[in-house]
């Protein structure tokens, strides 16, 4: 009987991944297939092969068709996917090391911090010796790695029991405050308003190769180590003292993970700017699914993070065609009412 | 295996503990009590490493605590929390596992068979085997407190600290927690250091004890010690009477409550009904009570008191529900055997000593079985049982209790010798029957009765009264029987 059920239990997790790893592949082939220009399912199909090594397969397609995908449509859906992996797992560490559902980059101000490093970065036109193109995504972690500092240190001298309402409204106060900087300074400069503002609200659109290239260090980096954190953040969840009574360092590990968070969500925003509320819908979608243990949570986070910000970058640009709608926009749309729900749920339990 | 020296930690400029010095041996339980405020917690922090100290040492396995790092002191030493916040429904079996955490190496830590095996051990060993993959959030306290307990254990600790284990747990999860700590430092020499609240489940299982007070240690030793009822009312400040477990050495704090009874009640004659079937007496409030071979052997509180005859049931029932509120449980009710026909009643009052005294001895009218079939006769009278039943307005000490019994039987023994009942059959004087009974119940109100100082007077008039009344009786007893 209770075999049955461990077995039961098992193979819906495994039955998890399968959904999840699909969900990607979909996305990715309905994310390149759908636009301006439609592109036949099986020539993406034969195109995304020929990346690994079946160049053959590609003698009847359209060459329009593979400029457009290569150049165009593929960068921007892994992109898409890179952004909502990194928002997404992040969003997973920062809610199991602060024991609360609601955190996320978004809501914590972390995105806000690496938009002001990135705002900085662009309007001085700095350039860090030694990191040349590396240096925008640079000053983001640094500064979402402040802030998220910042922020916990606030929140415990405010409260020192560290209550997830408390959390959040210090992130959300933080995060205006950090807004209105970016708004002063955007004004100060008094030039590319508008293209600034589009990239405040997040987008991956006309980004190419670059903007991969960029990312893909951090991302890789970032996600290892909370990989390899996930039994120190099953931990945590029970409190930073038991933490410590069953042998975990915590002051070190927290801040590794405070770290590795800070560098994927500094990344995401230095190449897509603010996209709110993945790092909170994914995670907790996750967890109804199969559980909290974040072994399993973060691998499919960043497997379902991606797929679904594949598919809102999809309808943010073709949803009011030929316009694009910013990224944030739709994931807003979709994160809002999840974020008041669990708000409510809390209350009533 | 754990030493404290000197241990002093402030938090600001409050000292919270102040020069504690003690060492725990292998497998030994300790207690750690004290009033609220006291240190305990902050004792308890330090002793797990969650705080650091400022002066003084805490010695672990020979080594300073400071030296050992997280992981090398969590193989040592697990702590079972007070409250631990679930934010996340985890399953039972996910939160056992992360207790191996300690014990797992390499950065991308994997699960050996060894932990596995570790883990169904402990699992079987607290009983939460059976929900292991329940949701936390779906279990009741007893179940999440085995739970983490089990989390503990999976840490193969040899030093187990435990945060006022018992609170929030039923009256049978304690016990079952407490004799599975007792059963495990006994038999796996598992040292236990656990802070108390009720101060009697301390002293019913530990060791040894270890009391603070304002930060500092008042006393540590084993519990007959520590519990002293002066040291207790000082340092809880509160009015405690300590009594002993009725099953082992262990003493045991009781309360005394502010709030106190209606005073001034006291019995006499009217407290009395006499009927053809039974003898009642009912007191306005509960006494304390010592029946001898009435019911239930034990002290008890009592309101009601029968002696009834057998034969008529009904008014036995009518009895209780009736007259008074009386109830079963407040009662003290003897069925006898003969009728009630030889009575005799008094009410002393002299030389500041009052109670009322109740004498009555049966006259059986029917045989035993087996003496019927050996003397060949079906019916006869003969003298059954004598009960005599004390009322005492003031208050008994156990010993006067005791000694109450005593005189009593003496007196009885005495008037017994005196009137030779001899039984026509076997022609013995009767001496005891094996249904006698014997009850002192006392208002515990007013003028104190010792069995060592001024009970004097109370102990002589008690005898006198109770030869003269079964006298009185047997006197018409022995009527009774010629008659016949």
């Amino acid at each position: 009987m209770r075999k049955q059920f461990t077995q039961k239990y098992l193979t819906k997790r495994k039955a998890a991944y399968i959904y999840a790893a699909f969900f990607l592949l979909l996305s990715i082939i309905v994310g390149i297939a759908v636009g301006t220009v439609s592109i036949p399912i099986f020539s993406v199909v034969k195109i995304l092969v020929s990346y690994i090594g079946f160049d053959s397969i590609l003698h009847h397609v359209d060459p329009m068709h593979i400029n457009i995908v290569q150049n165009i449509r593929l960068p921007r859906v892994i992109l898409a996917g890179l952004v909502g992996a990194s928002l997404s797992i992040a969003g997973a560490a920062f809610q199991g090391l602060l024991r609360n559902p609601l955190a996320d980059p978004y809501t914590l101000g972390v995105s806000s911090g690496a938009s002001v490093g990135a705002v900085i970065t662009l309007f001085f036109h700095l350039q860090i010796p030694f990191l040349g193109s590396f240096t925008l995504p640079f000053m983001s972690v640094l500064f979402s790695f402040l802030i998220i500092l910042f922020v916990i240190f606030f929140s415990k001298r405010l409260d020192p029991s560290m209550r997830v309402e408390t959390i959040i409204l210090t992130g959300i106060v933080i995060s205006s405050f950090l807004s209105a900087c970016i708004s002063l300074m955007i004004a100060l400069t008094g030039n590319e308003l508008r293209q600034i503002i589009g990239w405040l609200l997040g987008s991956v659109s006309m980004r190419g190769w670059s903007y991969i290239k960029m990312m893909l260090p951090f991302f890789v980096v970032g996600s290892l180590i909370l990989l390899s954190q996930t039994k120190e953040l099953n931990a945590f969840a029970f409190g930073e003292e038991r933490a410590q009574h069953l042998g975990i360092h915590v002051q070190r590990r927290k801040m590794i993970i405070l770290f590795a968070g800070s560098m994927l969500t500094g990344v995401a925003v230095a190449v897509s700017g603010t996209i709110g509320f993945i790092g909170l819908v994914i995670p907790h979608f996750v967890r109804i699914l199969i559980g909290p243990d974040h072994k399993h949570l973060l691998v499919l986070s960043v497997l379902t993070g991606s797929g679904f910000t594949i598919l809102a970058d999809l309808f943010a640009r073709t949803i009011i065609s030929p316009t694009e709608l910013p990224i944030g926009v739709i994931t807003a749309l979709i994160g809002a009412p999840v974020f008041a729900n669990l708000l409510l749920r809390r209350r009533r339990s | 295996m754990l030493e404290v020296n000197h241990l002093f930690f402030q938090y600001e400029e409050e000292k919270v503990v102040q020069d504690i010095t003690f060492s725990v041996q292998k497998g030994e339980l300790v207690g750690i009590l004290g009033p609220n405020g006291s240190g305990k917690t902050t004792l308890m922090k330090l002793l797990s490493g969650i705080l650091k100290t400022d002066r003084g040492e805490i010695v672990v396995k020979g080594k300073k605590i400071q030296e050992y790092g997280v992981k090398e002191l969590a193989k040592v030493m697990a702590v079972l929390p007070q409250h631990v916040q679930e934010s996340f429904s985890y399953t039972v079996k996910e939160i056992v596992s992360l207790g191996r955490y300690a014990h797992q190496k390499g950065i991308f830590q994997s699960w050996s068979s060894k932990d596995e095996k570790i883990l169904q051990r402990v699992m079987k060993q607290t009983g939460i085997s059976d929900f292991q993959n329940k949701s936390i959030h779906e279990l009741s306290g007893g179940e999440k407190q085995r739970v983490y307990l089990a989390q503990a254990l999976a840490q193969e600790p040899e030093i187990l600290l435990l945060d006022e284990p018992t609170n929030h747990l039923d009256l049978s999860y304690q016990k079952e927690l407490l004799d599975s700590l007792k059963e495990w430092s006994l038999e796996k020499n598992l040292t236990v250091i656990c802070i108390f609240h009720d101060l009697n489940l301390a002293s019913l299982y530990c060791d040894r004890l270890l009391l603070l007070h304002d930060g500092k240690l008042e006393i540590d030793d084993i519990p007959v010690e520590v519990m002293e009822e002066e040291r207790i009312k000082r340092i809880y400040r509160t009015s405690i009477k300590r009594t002993f477990h009725p099953t082992s050495d262990a003493p045991q704090i009781n309360i005394l409550p502010n709030w106190e009874q209606e005073k001034g009640i006291s019995l006499d004659l009217d407290c009395l009904t006499i009927t053809p079937e039974q003898v009642k007496v009912s007191a306005p409030l509960a006494l304390k009570t010592l029946p001898v071979g009435v019911t239930e052997s034990g002290f008890g509180w009592y309101k009601d008191f029968l002696i009834h005859q057998r034969e008529n049931p009904s008014i036995f029932a009518d009895s209780f529900s009736k007259e008074n509120g009386g109830k079963p449980s407040n009662s003290v009710k003897l069925l006898t055997m003969g009728q009630l026909d030889n009575i005799a009643v008094r009410f002393v009052k002299e030389k500041g000593i009052s109670f009322l005294l109740v004498v009555c001895a049966e006259v059986e009218k029917e045989l035993e079985m087996w003496e019927a079939t050996k003397y060949k006769r079906e019916r006869d009278f003969t003298l059954g049982a004598i009960h005599i039943w004390a009322f005492i307005n003031g208050e008994l000490s156990d010993q006067a209790f005791l000694q109450s019994v005593m005189r009593i039987t003496e007196a009885k023994t005495a008037a017994l010798a005196e009137s030779q009942i001899v039984d026509k059959l076997t022609g013995i004087v009767a001496e005891r029957a094996s249904a006698d009974s014997v009850l002192i119940a006392a208002t515990q109100q007013g003028s104190l009765v010792d069995g060592m100082k001024n009970s004097i007077n109370y102990e002589e008039s008690l005898s006198k009264n109770v030869y003269d009344c079964v006298r009185e009786v047997l006197l018409k007893v022995s009527k009774e029987l010629q008659a016949n």
